[in-house]
């Protein structure tokens, strides 16, 4: 341990050149500091309170307002209003699902089990059926449609991505060319194209009286995209497993196929997490595209949700601040609980020979 | 594996690729009648009809007189040059924080990699449509535009810079105020710089975790060694550590500029007339969502290829320059 001083001399005064850096980015701190906190917390406006308070202090201080006003179209859309409480509690079951990597007992088959039922739990909540009154998926919206498209979105595109990767290194030719055609192609282009394919080109392609819900155009689109993404990550990771391990695998009995499931893809996985973690992160992030095709996702909402009104336009930084930090607050916790499962599991790994 | 295992094996495959070409000839079968019945025509040929729409800004010259194709060709004329631009910014500041990020001074690391961890976790869609906020609502009237002396002007029409003049070439023209806008030099409208800015500040955090990775990839004994023949923190980053580090560098690198190449398509949202925006008018007016989906994705998987290309031209090159 060090003390205060030996640290402060250490880490932010080394040199002269070292001294200049610190003192100059402490002046500049001090110097912005006083403005932000100003704007940010001493002059805004907070609370539910007319717009007019906002007009008051627009300039110098931040209307918080426009949050308490539109929070509701923000995090439902047009969701029905007696049974907006179904999509909260679906927010609050699909925010269990991303929670339960966090605690180290449930990562397991139980946990995966418990995910899987939660997720359920929070469709039937948003479709209805069952006892619950049917509300149609053009009326989904909000916070509930993001994490859905994302959770659902992962978990279908998990199997699928595992698949690919295996197919990729499969012995059969015209199995592996498909597999890398499909993976090249889906990675090489951007998710909006494939967003657009789904939404358009879906018509186009089914027999009329066929109709799919925009919704789950875009779930299959973004399950495609996504799974060429884990496609590469599984496949990174079985390029770490030694051929040794598939060699003693075979020399036990084991078949191609149990060698695979018990042997090399637990430990494949195990290798892949960092990458499967980015891309659920990336995932996250890239349902706000849907916009694109005009699905409510929460980006979108609250878009419209100031666009739309013209006493609040004027306050679209702190709505769009606001969303921010809620996409940050997912994206950051996903990628705490990432750290936290990697490091689970490379001590499963130093406890072997 | 006998002859009975080969025959199994191919038996297998053959009933696979009967089930994906049974699949494929039902997608295709149904296409068509749909097409037919909405009275569509397939095919490239509507390209050459005159696109009657007109684009904010073009690189080239276009109007609405022109071909489809040539719009086509205007929208990827400005996704380039968008991507290019963006690349630019993206991989300087982006190196810089990953340098800072290793930095031994407490304050300056942790400054940059608040600044990564924060853009890292937010949508680009968000940076976007906020930048493109900043850049109409917030930045004062024409009249009352920033300056740099009487080279730039930054005010809600755009940037306008002095630039080559068109009619004396060789000679630089330097924008001038009449009336209600600016006349000469060259205009870089709010959508642009909102692009160019949200896209470059968002992969410059991807970039700088790269360079950070690669930094650290170097061998610790590389660094003793350097130091011990004297050189300076600063010269053993500029001719020791950033060489090496760059070998681990250039594929992840190349990866990064693909991604901001593809996050280009977001111009769409924020009205940008980049090559997304162009098939999305296109496919609107003409109905031929096949062929412009199929540009859209054609174009795109030949920039992945080319770069993909370039990247491991590079890489054979630097390992035939390795030592070991």
């Amino acid at each position: 341990m060090v003390s205060a001083a030996r640290w402060v001399r250490g880490r932010l005064f080394a040199t002269p050149l070292d001294s200049v850096i610190t003192i100059a980015l402490v002046s500049l701190v001090l110097w912005c500091t006083p403005a932000v906190l100003r704007w940010v917390a001493l002059n805004a406006v907070w609370g539910s309170q007319p717009a007019s308070a906002c007009d008051a202090v627009r300039g110098h201080g931040a209307c918080w307002a426009v949050v308490w006003a539109k929070l509701r179209f923000m995090v439902f859309a047009m969701y029905p209003v007696e049974e907006q409480w179904r999509a909260a509690l679906a927010i609050g079951l699909q925010s269990a699902v991303i929670a339960v990597a966090a605690w180290p007992r449930l990562r397991t088959g139980r946990g995966a089990l418990i995910a899987s039922g939660l997720t359920a739990a929070s469709v039937w909540l948003l479709a209805g059926g069952l006892g619950l009154s049917l509300v149609s998926s053009e009326q989904w919206g909000g916070l509930a449609v993001t994490l859905l498209l994302a959770i659902v979105g992962m978990a279908f595109a998990f199997p699928v991505g595992v698949a690919l990767a295996l197919a990729r290194r499969s012995a059969w030719p015209l199995l592996r060319a498909f597999a890398t055609v499909y993976i090249e192609t889906l990675r090489g282009v951007p998710l909006i194209t494939v967003l657009f394919t789904a939404s358009v080109l879906f018509a186009l392609f089914v027999p009329e009286d066929m109709r799919i819900s925009q919704l789950l155009r875009a779930q299959i689109a973004i399950v495609l995209f996504v799974a060429a993404y884990l496609a590469e990550a599984v496949r990174g990771g079985l390029q770490t497993v030694e051929r040794g391990q598939f060699l003693a695998a075979q020399a036990l009995g084991l078949s191609d196929a149990q060698a695979m499931r018990d042997v090399i893809l637990p430990q494949a996985l195990r290798h892949a997490v960092p990458a499967i973690v980015n891309s659920f992160i990336s995932l996250i992030k890239d349902t706000s595209l849907v916009v694109i095709i005009s699905i409510f996702d929460f980006a979108y909402a609250v878009k419209k949700a100031v666009e739309t009104d013209a006493q609040w336009k004027p306050y679209f930084v702190e709505a769009f601040l606001f969303s921010i930090a809620v996409y940050w607050v997912y994206c950051f916790a996903v990628s705490r609980i990432g750290l936290s499962v990697e490091r689970h599991l490379s001590r499963a790994d130093a406890s072997g020979p | 594996m006998g002859v009975g295992g080969r025959l199994r094996t191919g038996v297998w495959q053959a009933a696979f690729f009967s089930l994906v070409a049974l699949v494929l000839t039902w997608l295709i079968g149904n296409a068509l009648h749909n097409l037919a019945a909405r009275g569509i025509q397939t095919g490239f040929g509507f390209l050459t009809r005159e696109a009657g729409f007109e684009l904010a800004e073009s690189l080239i010259d276009y109007t609405g007189g022109d071909s489809y194709a040539r719009a086509f060709v205007a929208g990827l004329a400005n996704t380039v040059a968008v991507s290019a631009v963006g690349i630019v910014l993206a991989t300087g500041l982006g190196t810089l924080l990953g340098v800072t990020r290793l930095s031994s001074n407490w304050l300056a690391s942790t400054l940059a990699g608040a600044y990564v961890e924060v853009m890292r976790n937010v949508p680009l869609l968000l940076q976007l449509l906020v930048w493109y906020g900043v850049f109409t609502e917030l930045l004062p009237p024409v009249q009352d535009a920033f300056a740099w002396g009487d080279w730039a002007f930054l005010s809600q029409r755009g940037l306008r810079l002095a630039w080559f003049s068109a009619q004396a070439p060789g000679m630089i023209e330097k924008p001038v105020l009449e009336g209600f806008d600016f006349l000469g030099g060259k205009l870089l409208s709010p959508e642009f710089l909102a692009l160019v800015v949200g896209l470059s500040t968002y992969t410059a955090a991807f970039v700088a975790e790269v360079v950070r990775g690669g930094l650290l990839s170097v061998r610790v004994s590389q660094l003793d060694a350097a130091r011990s023949l004297g050189l300076t923190p600063l010269q053993c980053l500029r001719h020791v550590r950033l060489p090496l580090a760059l070998r681990a560098i250039v594929a992840p690198l190349t990866s990064q500029f693909l991604n901001l190449t593809k996050n280009s398509s977001l111009a769409v949202a924020i009205g940008y007339p980049d090559l997304v925006s162009v098939a999305n008018t296109t496919m609107n007016q003409t109905g031929q969502a096949i062929e412009a989906v199929s540009i859209l994705m054609a174009v795109y998987l030949s920039i992945s290829l080319a770069l993909s290309l370039m990247m491991n031209l590079y890489e054979r090159r630097v390992r035939a320059m390795q030592a070991w």
